[in-house]
């Protein structure tokens, strides 16, 4: 994220959960895709629901709202994956809705307030407040740690 | 001069020659007389040398340089091919492949060669006496001492020289020197000829005009003239054309020729004749030679150098999904077509089907490299080890054409090495205790590589000592890997398998070729992290043969579709021994585990279900489908729903996010798109 904070402006992908949006610079972007078979596979966190076939390449696919502790999503017609490249990783992460690209000006973003929460607070980076919406910038090398699960 | 974007082409080209610099030396050193693959190493050195200097970095050109006289003092019959000559030419080839990997991780290239190049240059100025073929008569051994890279002829020239020498012409090899820092060479060779061709006619030049007319050649050229002027006056002539040092005119006789000639061609066993219907001399002139001197060089470049193009790996991998899109979505097409029985388009779909058969043929194919690319560099090795272990060693290898998938050969390296060195280190004894042993003191060992079914086999073996039992299970129980009394129950294969596991070391003394103790458990980690196994049989006293089996391709392989609930899972065919339907009754329990009675024999049950967790009503049903699966010796039967079939699949990962998950080894996406796991045996295997 620090490569982007030089410039101006922040374009970021805002999506929902639950009543809240949240925000990932688009540099981390690489596409978004509508819901499709997900193969679940064994022995993995419960926020992990899985892999899909994404053009060919075997990605996993994980909860967001799981892993940022804020209950299960229920899959409907708006449910997206988000598809994030982070260096040598894609790994798709299920939102409720993805609704917008926005320009942030990098000065707007605050961060996070000092307030004990829940799991999701380790994992901001910032709050960024916009006209009278409020803007959650995910840290998403955090979010997306690889996960050496198994025996 | 920018070169930086050479740099990769340099580097490349840089290791191929070196390889072949090392492939033809070892070649020397069994025929030390040869003098065709001492021009082979010169060729390569020579070359190394121009890319080098080109690109600035003057070690190299300066050892080559160094390097490329000496082949040609061998060459020109005024060295002797010695063991230590060639020590010194391996060494200079080494530090040479040190600069480049030095230049190839960003390095500049330098190194303290001082000391190679000053032995290359004793050799050069040594007092190892030239050889003169004294036993010949006069004007053949002329020829033979200083003439040995001179002219060869075919019979149509010889023809032409016979007939000149019957009409008083005389016939003379030229050999014309320019000046080291000749600037303009072509034109001198230009100004060279136009004066040969007003006295008479140039039969033969080499190298071949071509060549000289684009400088592509040393300081020395040879030309065979075929003219009525005397020899000095030849000599004289060309002397006064600027920048040639140095013009030797000799007369050539036809029986000198056909000695000659005959030479050559017991050398060259095949040699082409070239026949032309055009019989007139004068217009033959120029373009016969050409095709004489050709004729040997690429012979000699056909067999290694087929046209090639150098592609990134990576882009055969994005090739390989995109023909896999297309794959799915053949599977797409052909179901539709069958529902609308269109016969037009059963046909166009028929024909696409085809052609992407033909095509992942070929995908599959490109990525498959000649396992002597790994397989090269242990002559080399072998040679080296055996002369510090003071052994006497004949590396033989078989079967280096057998073909690998690209990833396997990447990894496959590194454990080779470790198992040769290991049977050079521990198997091969010393040639005095082999001669007390009655074997002859050499020892063999055999790399062997060859195909079977879906494998491909690599295999070591050493007519060495052979694997000790008491002494590996002495050693096993002092590491502690074994206990006693188990000791005493394993057979003499479970034993030969104790010396891969790990911290392992049967070696008196720890030598720095092998006996780290760290080796051999890192051997059968990586065969195994490859999907293959590694077996070993040994007999005291005669030798051991180590088995490592490799599937022959990482990225597509065969597995059986199995169904657990809704999910479908693939387990590779390569553990599958075979498929049963066995009855809940059949299910015996031994201590708390589940078993049945297989031939005789109790194999463990696992529930895949269980194991992945399979989210569903768990059903009580009559009749269980059972895949048994089996690794080394060990058995196991996988309990599923129900089989689907077999098919070929491409192996995927699941990426850098999902590391190391539980007794899955990968994916693949079937058919309809949708992803399936792929079942690890050998975790579920305990």
């Amino acid at each position: 994220m620090t490569e982007a904070v030089d410039v101006q402006n922040l374009k970021v992908v805002v999506f929902q959960l639950a009543d809240k949006e949240y925000v990932i610079p688009v540099t981390h972007v690489q596409g978004i895709e509508k819901f499709t078979h997900i193969t679940r596979v064994p022995k993995t966190p419960s926020y992990v629901k899985g892999v899909i076939n994404l053009r060919g390449v075997v990605t996993p696919i994980i909860d967001l709202k799981k892993r940022l502790g804020l209950g299960e999503s229920d899959l409907n017609e708006s449910s997206r994956i988000i598809i994030i490249t982070l260096e040598d990783m894609d790994v798709g992460v299920i939102v409720d809705s993805a609704n917008d690209v926005l320009d942030i000006p990098t000065d707007s973003i605050e961060p996070q307030p000092e307030v004990v929460g829940g799991l999701e607070e380790d994992y901001i980076a910032g709050v960024a407040k916009l006209d009278r919406r409020l803007l959650i910038l995910l840290h998403m090398n955090l979010v997306l740690n690889p996960i050496k699960s198994g025996v | 001069m920018d070169t930086s974007q050479y740099l990769e082409m340099f580097i490349e080209e840089s290791k191929e020659h070196l390889q072949a610099c090392n492939e033809h030396l070892l070649e020397l050193e069994k025929n030390p007389e040869d003098i065709a693959i001492v021009n082979e190493v010169f060729r390569s050195a020579h070359t190394l040398k121009g890319m080098s200097a080109t690109m600035g970095y003057e070690d190299i050109a300066n050892l080559t340089h160094k390097m490329e006289n000496v082949l040609d003092e061998i060459r020109n019959n005024r060295l002797h091919v010695t063991a230590e000559l060639l020590d010194v030419v391996f060494t200079a080839v080494d530090q040479l492949e040190e600069m480049v990997l030095d230049i190839a991780a960003g390095g500049n290239g330098k190194l303290d060669v001082a000391d190679t190049v000053q032995k290359l240059h004793a050799i050069e100025t040594g007092e190892e006496v030239p050889v003169a073929a004294t036993t010949l008569d006069e004007p053949v051994a002329i020829v033979a001492t200083t003439g040995d890279n001179w002219l060869s002829y075919d019979d149509y020239e010889l023809t032409v020289i016979q007939q000149s020498l019957e009409q008083d012409y005389q016939t003379y090899e030229i050999s014309v020197k320019l000046r080291e820092d000749c600037l303009l060479k072509a034109a001198r060779v230009y100004m060279v000829f136009e004066l040969l061709e007003k006295m008479g006619d140039v039969i033969k030049s080499s190298p071949s005009v071509e060549k000289l007319e684009a400088e592509d050649f040393d300081e020395v050229f040879y030309i065979a003239l075929v003219t009525t002027e005397p020899k000095d006056d030849v000599q004289k002539k060309l002397m006064k054309v600027s920048e040639v040092t140095e013009v030797i005119v000799q007369p050539v006789t036809l029986e000198q020729l056909k000695t000659r000639q005959h030479d050559e061609v017991s050398k060259v066993e095949t040699e082409q004749v070239v026949v032309q219907s055009d019989h007139t001399p004068s217009q033959t002139v120029e373009s016969k030679p050409e095709k004489k001197e050709k004729s040997p060089t690429t012979k000699g470049n056909t067999s290694s150098n087929s046209k090639t193009i150098r592609v990134n790996i990576e882009r055969l991998d994005v090739l390989m999904n995109l023909f896999e899109e297309l794959v799915i979505d053949r599977g797409r097409l052909q179901s539709i077509s069958e529902d609308l029985h269109n016969a037009e388009l059963d046909e166009t779909v028929e024909r696409m089907s085809r052609i992407t058969g033909d095509l992942q043929n070929i995908i599959l194919n490109m990525r498959m490299v000649p396992v002597e690319t790994v397989f090269n560099r242990f002559p080399r090795m072998v040679r080296q080890l055996a002369r510090d272990l003071n052994k006497k060693i004949n590396l033989e290898v078989i079967g280096a054409e057998t073909e690998l998938d690209r990833t396997v050969i990447d990894e496959i390296g590194d454990p080779l090495v470790h198992l040769i060195r290991n049977s050079l280190d521990h198997g091969i004894e010393s040639p005095e205790v082999r001669r007390s042993k009655g074997k002859p003191e050499e020892g063999t060992v055999v790399l062997r590589a060859y195909h079977s079914g879906n494998h491909v086999f690599i295999e070591i073996e050493d007519d060495g000592a052979g694997i000790n039992r008491e002494k590996v299970l002495k050693k096993a129980i002092s590491k502690g890997i074994i206990s006693e009394e188990l000791a005493l129950t394993l057979t003499d294969k479970q034993v030969a398998e104790l010396i891969l596991s790990s911290g392992f070391s049967t070696a008196d003394v720890i030598s720095d070729v092998s006996g780290r103790g760290v080796g051999l458990d890192v051997v059968k980690t990586t065969i195994e992290s490859l999907g293959g196994t590694i077996d070993i049989s040994s007999t005291e006293g005669k030798g051991s043969l180590f088995s490592i089996q490799l599937p022959l391709t990482l990225s597509i392989i065969s597995v059986m579709l199995v169904e657990l609930g809704e999910e479908i899972y693939a387990i590779p065919l390569s553990s599958i021994i075979e498929t049963a339907i066995i009855r809940s009754s059949d299910i015996l329990n031994a201590h708390n585990q589940k078993v049945i009675d297989f031939r005789g024999k109790v194999v463990p049950l696992v529930f895949l279900e269980d194991v992945f967790e399979v989210p569903r009503e768990s059903t009580k049903e009559e009749f269980h489908s059972v895949v048994l699966v089996r690794k080394g010796d060990r058995l196991a039967g996988l309990v599923v729903d129900s089989f689907i079939g077999q098919q070929e699949v491409v192996l995927k990962s699941l990426g850098t996010y999902l590391t190391s998950v539980f007794a899955i080894s990968g994916a693949t996406i079937l058919g309809n798109g949708k992803v399936a796991l792929i079942v690890d045996c050998n975790a579920l295997i305990i």
